[in-house]
């Protein structure tokens, strides 16, 4: 990197925030994606949006790619420097702006962690709901970029169903809002939409405005075992039919049900097809009616034993088990990639019968685990990186998922992004035409592709 | 290879574990504050990664970043994948050492504590001449340094080294009349030269239980400080000299009145000689036997409830990280604490969060160490207790010097002190109560 971008740099935020050691620079050449990895030449630590603007603007100058970074959480690769360049740290700009309780919304600037900005709305009966397996980690900023959602997707919807309004810096350092606090706003386009799951691409997100949603009242947690996978999948769909939408309403599949046996004992069944484990949410008196309902809908459906939470104890008993479904993969083998190809909600049972194929006919290990009321599966797939001949077969394995999820109809991914992981597949979901499309948008909005360039739509020159 | 790169090699597995989740970064006190990959364990772990596989060495920044832990455990209580980062940071200060020698400020600490006798001494001295370079805070057992020392921070509160040593306060042997237990007690040097009062406080509660206490006079430091630098070797000599002086005495119990202590001869002794049968099987045996205070009076000694006399505090607790998830004990301080008459307990929001101590981390980091503390003195101030107990002396007087520094009254103690106020004020209420007040209805 040229030093006269570089003592501009730190003119702009600051030599101490400026990162240039080797040591530093190591720390950023990953995120939490297996198998990227590629040295920035500096971190940048901005302050304000003001200098997020003067550091884009002098990186265009010089064509220095840049790449935004919250967490550093994602699985796809999306923070990974791979061409060299900045670094663009978030984490300072972490201030909550605002807590607008008469319009239901909150101003965040882009490095507030989700869990603490929940932790400052719950005073007040509200949450922000879109909730990552890294909540109390991952940043608004990166959330919003990856669109991630979590385990109350199927009811409360991903990241961009919350973004009211952003303030954006383009590639060339020109600061841009979208949106605002109203709710009905048909102005334009919708830039909002547009940036958000931009990845990083697009813009830098240095202020995020939500909506915010009343905390339910009552939530009741229930966990059923099924012999056969179709009855699962048949219970899935008929709960929806019966008019309930769960909070959450996750699946287990057999691989994943002994694994987490095996580690942390919680009485799942091991010879179970899978596991359903579901919450209705809200009003008392509708949650009590809600789920005596699901409970005789997977009756219906041969559920094998029903347990149903009693108190808050029980409750967590329940979840404990969900959450320990990725850890304890995880344990099983050094490397783990957490996909998340989705599926309408009616292939979940034909989705995972396709998963344990493959992994059958590749001989890698592969539980499947995820939000099956919304269809977004997590195959998840254990391996040790340093063994080349398995990863050839885990590589050959991934890439029928998702020709698998998209011939069912489904899409390459649910809540986790693009990046560099999936880009190889792109363009069977989106066709030449699609892939065009945006590509322009890309080119539009940054003429030299300084921003995070190559991902999501890959090279763009 | 060289040593030092194969020291890390010898964890590689232990290393390729850790699936940059980047979970540890909800929960360590050093990220919270900086924010940047290098202070969190995740960070550390790829660190030592681009070591083994050749793509850095090991630097004086490989060193510095290594160093910026205070070894509270929290990343590994965290770590879905079961990744001990602590440990590993710990290896890769070892590496370090091998590599390129221990910094000349813990060197030179460490050379004194290595001779045994001469380390007694210099703390002694440090007793007899302390009152000439600190400055009494009145009644929180802390001083102010007068003169500026060679690591040591002007403004930082210290509590004084004692005049005399607690081990020279006692014959080795204390008796009672009816031993129910033999217990021989570790001091640490904390308690020994500086706490002499929580000391006592052991002394005198477990001479309220009957328990027969011997204290070895040539018992030497527990090795933690050592150990967590980096030293291993000091560290096994330490080790093994403690092993040796305890087993002569074939005690009931080992009791230890400090988190880390306990865990050094709990967990860390036993690890130590992985490669020594026969030295880790008399580490293990020992390691059976030894107990933190509050664990052995709650579960061993069932302590004596009935002659507690009231104690008018409004208490906090602060839970030492070695407590917490080095040897797991947390419910036994409390059930002490809510047995006093006239105590009321409050919990503080993240009672089991590092308060920046960190043993020697604190004295080379100061900075940082006090901000990770600013967030404990305001946990301890939005409860409204008046006093804060703990179980361990480094953290005592940390918190003591946050407090003092934020301009606030609360006083820190250990828990046991606090148990020793309730059986003395039980004897003071004595002849209150005529004796013939018994009547048969
Ligand atoms: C164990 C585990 C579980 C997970 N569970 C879920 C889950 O349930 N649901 C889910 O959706 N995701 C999940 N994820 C993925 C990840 O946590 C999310 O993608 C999260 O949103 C990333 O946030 P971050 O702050 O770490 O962003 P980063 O990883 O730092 O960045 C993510 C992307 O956003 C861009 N970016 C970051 N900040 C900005 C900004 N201010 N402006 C513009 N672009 C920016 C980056 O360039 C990158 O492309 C999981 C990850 C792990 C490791
Ligand atoms: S140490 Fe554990 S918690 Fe931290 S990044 Fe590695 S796997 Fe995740
Ligand atoms: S031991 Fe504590 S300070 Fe060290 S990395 Fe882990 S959480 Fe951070
Ligand atoms: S702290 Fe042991 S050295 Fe000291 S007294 Fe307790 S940890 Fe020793």
């Amino acid at each position: 990197m040229q030093s006269g971008l570089m003592d501009s740099l730190k003119r702009i935020v600051g030599t101490e925030h400026v990162l240039t050691n080797q040591e530093d620079l190591l720390c950023y050449s990953y995120d939490a994606t297996p198998g990227f990895s590629h040295m920035p030449d500096a971190v940048v630590m901005p302050g304000t949006a003001d200098e997020v603007a003067k550091v884009l603007a002098a990186a265009n100058d010089a064509k220095v790619p840049v790449y935004p970074r919250g967490s550093g959480t994602n699985l796809s690769a999306g923070t990974v420097p791979l061409k060299g360049g900045i670094v663009l740290l978030m984490t300072r700009m972490n201030k909550i702006v605002e807590i607008d309780t008469a319009n239901l919304i909150a101003v965040t600037e882009p490095g507030v962690v989700v869990a603490d900005l929940n932790k400052a709305v719950e005073e007040f009966g509200l949450i922000y709901p879109p909730d990552p397996g890294t909540v109390a980690t991952a940043t608004m900023g990166g959330t919003v970029s990856e669109n991630a959602g979590g385990l109350r997707g199927l009811k409360y919807g991903v990241s961009k169903h919350y973004i009211m309004g952003l303030e954006v810096v383009l590639a060339d350092g020109r600061i841009l809002n979208t949106g605002g606090k109203t709710v009905k706003d048909v102005a334009g386009y919708d830039m909002t939409k547009l940036f958000t799951g931009s990845e990083g691409t697009l813009g830098v997100i240095t202020k995020i405005t939500v909506k915010l949603m009343p905390a339910p009242e009552a939530r009741k947690a229930m966990l059923a075992t099924f012999g056969n996978l179709d009855d699962a999948g048949q219970a899935i769909s008929a709960i929806i039919a019966a008019k309930i939408i769960p909070a959450t309403l996750e699946i287990m599949d057999n691989a994943t049900i002994r694994t987490v046996e095996d580690f942390s004992k919680v009485g799942l069944p091991t010879t179970a097809e899978a596991v359903l484990l579901i919450e209705v949410d809200g009003i008392p008196e509708v949650v009590e009616k809600e789920a005596a309902k699901v409970v005789e809908v997977l009756k219906a459906n041969n559920a094998a034993e029903i347990r149903v939470a009693k108190d808050a104890g029980e409750r967590d008993k329940i979840w404990a088990a969900r959450r320990a479904a990725l850890p304890a993969l995880a344990k099983l083998r050094p490397t783990t990639f957490v996909e998340d190809a989705t599926v309408p909600r009616s292939k979940v049972p034909d989705m995972i019968r396709a998963v344990n194929e493959i992994a059958a006919r590749y001989n890698v290990t592969i539980g499947t685990f995820g939000h099956a009321g919304d269809g977004n599966l997590h195959p998840t797939i254990v391996c040790d990186i340093r063994d080349d001949a398995e990863m050839d077969r885990v590589y050959k394995a991934m890439d029928e998922i998702f020709a698998v999820s998209l011939k069912l109809g489904g899409t390459l991914s649910g809540e986790h992004g693009i990046g560099v992981g999936k880009l190889r597949y792109m363009e069977s979901q989106f066709g030449p035409a699609g892939m065009a499309a945006m590509r322009s948008i890309k080119k539009a909005l940054d003429p030299n592709c300084i921003l995070n360039p190559g991902k999501l739509v890959g090279e763009c020159g | 290879m060289s040593d030092d790169k194969k020291l890390l090699t010898e964890v590689e597995d232990a290393i390729a574990n850790c699936m940059k989740c980047g979970n540890c970064m909800e929960v360590c006190p050093i990220y919270k504050e900086f924010k940047t990959e290098s202070t969190v364990a995740r960070g550390k772990i790829a660190l030592m990664e681009s070591v083994i596989n050749g793509q850095s060495d090991i630097t004086a920044g490989f060193d510095q970043r290594m160093a910026m832990c205070v070894s509270c455990k929290a990343c590994t209580a965290k770590c879905p994948c079961g990744v001990k980062a602590d440990e590993l940071i710990i290896k890769g200060r070892e590496a370090v050492v091998k590599a390129r020698g221990l910094h000349p400020i813990k060197k030179a600490a460490f050379a004194l504590l290595k001779a045994r006798p001469l380390f007694d001494l210099g703390l002694r001295m440090a007793g007899m001449f302390g009152s000439l370079a600190f400055k009494k805070l009145p009644g929180r057992m802390a001083t102010v340094a007068r003169f500026p020392m060679p690591g040591l921070d002007r403004k930082r509160v210290m509590a004084p080294f004692a005049s005399t040593p607690l081990r020279s306060q006692y014959p080795e042997v204390v008796k009672v009349d009816n031993p129910k237990f033999r217990v021989a007690f570790f001091t640490g040097c904390t308690i020994n030269y500086i706490y002499t009062d929580v000391g006592q406080a052991v002394m005198n509660v477990l001479k309220e239980n009957d328990v027969e206490v011997t204290l070895p006079p040539m018992q030497h430091c527990c090795a933690v400080p050592v150990h967590i630098s980096g030293d291993i070797e000091l560290a096994k000599v330490f080790a093994k000299h403690n092993i040796e002086t305890f087993e002569r005495y074939n005690p009931d119990y080992i009791v230890a009145a400090c988190g880390s202590c306990t865990m050094a001869w709990k967990k860390d002794y036993p690890d130590m000689f992985a490669d020594d049968p026969d030295m880790k099987a008399r580490a293990e045996k020992l390691a059976a036997k030894t107990y933190e205070i509050s664990q052995f009076l709650v579960d061993v000694v069932k302590f004596r409830r009935d002659n507690l006399g009231e104690v008018n505090a409004t208490v906090t607790m602060h839970d030492p990280c070695h407590m917490a998830r080095g040897i797991a004990v947390t419910a036994q301080p409390r059930e002490v604490l809510k047995a006093i008459p006239g105590v009321k307990f409050v919990e503080m929001k993240e009672p089991a969060r590092c308060c920046g101590a960190g043993g020697s981390f604190s004295l080379a980091h100061y900075d940082v160490a006090r901000t990770i503390n600013d967030r404990k003195v305001a946990d301890i101030a939005s409860t409204g207790a008046d006093t804060v107990a703990t179980g361990c002396g480094m953290c005592r007087m940390h918190i003591t010097d946050g407090l003092v520094q934020s301009g606030r009254n609360e006083q820190v103690f250990h828990t046991v002190q606090l148990l020793d106020k309730a059986y003395k004020a039980g004897k003071k209420d004595e002849p209150k109560k005529p004796k013939d007040e018994f009547h048969f209805h």
